[in-house]
């Protein structure tokens, strides 16, 4: 049931800065890769190739005060809300000039400042919080709005049913973004899913819901931006965006599971080359204008590696700093090994012992 | 001061923060129309409406999950659980979120959650219906659990874990909500991570909490009583954090301790205490520490059985007299 959106066309400066967007995130996440593999970041590492054309659109249809519950991956979504690039890999490198001092990660990206509430690593964790985020607006009668982003095969775990129950029936502001890359790790959507055509889920909670091609910035733009509107106005949405993914599932993942042609498929339809042809057709993009975005890219994320890599390991006097937002008695603040009561032996009534 | 029940002082505490403060709500399954399952919120819903008496569908992971986003925002939201049972299915959200947003994101969001919860067997619930899992959740750094033995208590902490700004989980009790005791006209938020010392004694240390710690006063006053003992009770009211010096400090005077719990034994909260004594007041021990736990069983619904099952004050009163036995014969 593709909606009808009235849909503006955006003008050449809007579609450049979708574009610059999505070569922002291609180019980052290129890096990010690199560095892994040079061990500068650690753990897992989930990159947003493939679905740059979803992250430009539908971030760009937030509004400053809006919220931004992601999963794991997520890095991509923090740049487009306007989060520094240096600060983005700073986490990745674990340095405490990171968004999130070092403490998170990859998966757990979060800048209060600009509302991005995180970044998280369990599988659906973020829909309940979101769905709370979205009440507690409502309760304030405020006029924000909360995106809660998760990838398809999140769409099996209890509590994205549980929360899309509870946002209908309380009318919460909220879009839940689903981005269908079609896979889990390497499970399809098809395996996974009792319905592939994920939007429909909206109907069990009478909530409206559409499908969009993911790899299109414009597309995704478009309906990112009723879906807002409904969730405004008290209508919480469902939005499906179809998009690829074109590596594994983490750095580390080399996909054997995909056959050649479903990898050359994926790549085939990387969604920045397309949208440079689109373009390039319409004559917003030139050559020079795609080399001079380029060069200005790879610099900016250049400059973000060395900052990151020049950043400040975390001191290890701040490791109790974080356990609890107050100070509160009998804390136990006890490095491994730390003895809890010094050895004392019990004064005896013959005195001391020799 | 008057003599209210424990229930009762739960809900003067949740009633007056509510007038108090217009950020705190309640959440929960059947606290508004129904009056909550064991009428804590009674006459909640009409006094304050439905916005802020939240009548949830049956979906712990899902609402416990949008408070936590909720308190994210700066609300804070008072989370009821039917029982401790049932917080399992929300302990993804209570341990792998409420309990870690602060920390994880490096200190920028605070979680002002409360989620208060019965546990305790003894009311012929059956094996699901009757546990008292909070050690799952007093295992976990950036979560706060308190267990109230009393209703002064119970207030004085539930106004405390309201004011908090991190998540805490106030324990109650399903045999404890209707005891009586006194409580002050005014009463103090109590401060979180703090024992107290119950019952002043020079012959040895009872440590408990919760249901168990009401049972070691009453254990205390009937030895004293009927044979002379002369027992110190230690109540913990806060599994984490926890106070050991107070534990500690008793023992060194008492030299000898005994730990009553309501959950199993092994792994239990007492193995904790007991470790603490160990490290804390090894050269002052006269004997052993002993603990007085619930059998370790799917706690059965034949009465016979879990009455057997469950520590009673006779179990621990027994423990008390053989400890003392083992302190006579190597002193
Ligand atoms: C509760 C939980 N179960 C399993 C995992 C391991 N895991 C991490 S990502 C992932 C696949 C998720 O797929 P999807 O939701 O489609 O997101 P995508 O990775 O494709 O963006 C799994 C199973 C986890 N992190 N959390």
């Amino acid at each position: 049931m593709p909606r009808k959106a009235r849909a503006v066309a955006p003008t050449p400066d809007e579609q450049l800065a979708f574009y610059r967007q999505m070569v922002q995130v291609r180019r980052f996440e290129e890096r990010a890769a690199r560095a892994y593999t040079e061990a500068k970041i650690g753990g897992y590492c989930h990159l947003n190739l493939g679905e740059e054309g979803t992250v430009a659109g539908l971030m760009a249809a937030m509004q400053p005060d809006d919220y931004i519950f992601t999963n794991y991956r997520e890095h991509g979504y923090a740049l487009a809300r306007g989060i520094a690039p240096e600060r983005v890999m700073a986490e990745l490198y674990g340095r405490s000039d990171g968004v999130s001092r070092g403490w998170g990660g990859s998966m757990h990206m979060f800048d209060i400042e600009s509302r991005f509430m995180g970044g998280y690593g369990i599988v659906g964790g973020q829909v309940p919080l979101a769905t709370g985020a979205a009440l507690a607006i409502d309760y304030r009668g405020g006029s924000e709005a909360v995106i809660c982003q998760m990838g398809e095969g999140t769409t099996n775990i209890g509590a994205f049913h549980e929360s899309l129950n509870i946002a209908a029936l309380w009318n919460l502001p909220i879009v839940y973004v689903v981005i269908n890359n079609g896979l889990g790790m390497g499970t399809t959507v098809e395996k996974s899913s009792a319905e592939p055509e994920l939007y429909k889920r909206a109907a069990s909670y009478r909530m409206a819901s559409a499908r969009v091609d993911g790899n299109d910035p414009e597309a995704v733009h478009e309906a990112t931006k009723v879906a807002l509107a409904s969730a405004r106005a008290g209508k919480p949405y469902l939005l499906e965006a179809v998009s690829g993914r074109m590596k594994g599932h983490s750095v580390v993942d080399p996909a054997k599971y995909r056959s050649k042609e479903e990898t050359e498929a994926a790549r085939a339809g990387d969604p920045v080359a397309a949208y440079a042809t689109r373009l390039s057709e319409k004559g917003v993009l030139t050559e020079e204008l795609i080399a001079q975005i380029d060069a200005e890219v790879r610099a900016e994320v250049t400059a973000a590696a060395e900052f990151a890599d020049a950043s400040p390991h975390p001191e290890v006097k701040t490791l109790f700093d974080y356990t609890y937002a107050t100070p509160v008695a009998n804390d136990s603040r006890r490095l491994p090994g730390e003895a809890l009561y010094p050895a004392a032996p019990r004064p005896s009534s013959k005195g001391a012992s020799a | 001061m008057s003599v209210i029940t424990y229930r009762q002082a739960l809900h003067d505490a949740l009633r007056e923060e509510m007038l108090r403060d217009q950020d705190v709500f309640l959440i929960g399954e059947e606290i508004g129309l129904f009056e909550g399952s064991y009428k804590i919120t009674a006459g909640m819903l009409e006094e304050f409406g439905e916005k802020r008496v939240r009548d949830t569908p049956i979906a712990e992971e899902g609402f416990t999950g949008a408070a936590i986003g909720a308190a994210m925002l700066g609300l804070r939201p008072v989370v009821e659980l039917m029982t401790i049972n049932f917080s399992l299915i929300a302990i993804d959200q209570i341990i792998n979120h409420a309990a870690k947003i602060y920390g994880m994101f490096g200190g920028q969001a605070r979680v002002p959650l409360v989620i208060r919860t019965p546990g305790g067997g003894g009311q012929q619930l059956g094996a699901t219906h009757s546990q008292n899992i909070e050690l799952f959740y007093a295992f976990v750094p950036g979560m706060k659990v308190v267990a109230p033995s009393s209703p002064a208590d119970a207030k004085a902490l539930m106004l405390a874990a309201i004011r908090d700004d991190d998540p805490v989980l106030v324990l109650e009790n399903l045999a404890l909500y209707n005891t009586t005791g006194e409580v002050p006209d005014v009463v103090e938020p109590a401060e979180i991570g703090k024992a107290k010392v119950t019952r002043e004694g020079k012959d040895i240390t009872v440590v408990a909490y919760s249901r168990m710690a009401h049972v070691a006063l009453q254990v205390a006053e009937q030895l004293a009583r009927e044979e002379g003992i002369d027992v110190e009770v230690v109540d913990l009211r806060s599994l984490r954090p926890l106070d050991r010096d107070t534990v500690v400090e008793s023992v060194k005077k008492t030299n000898c301790a005994v730990v009553l719990e309501d959950d199993w034994l092994t792994y239990g909260i007492g193995a904790e205490i007991a470790a603490t004594i160990s490290d804390g007041a090894f050269d002052y021990l006269d004997a052993p520490v002993r603990r007085v736990a619930m059998a370790e069983v799917p706690l059965p619904y034949a009465k016979s059985l879990e009455t057997a099952a469950l520590p009673s004050a006779a179990d621990a009163a027994n423990a008390i007299r053989e400890t003392l036995d083992a302190v006579a014969r190597r002193r």
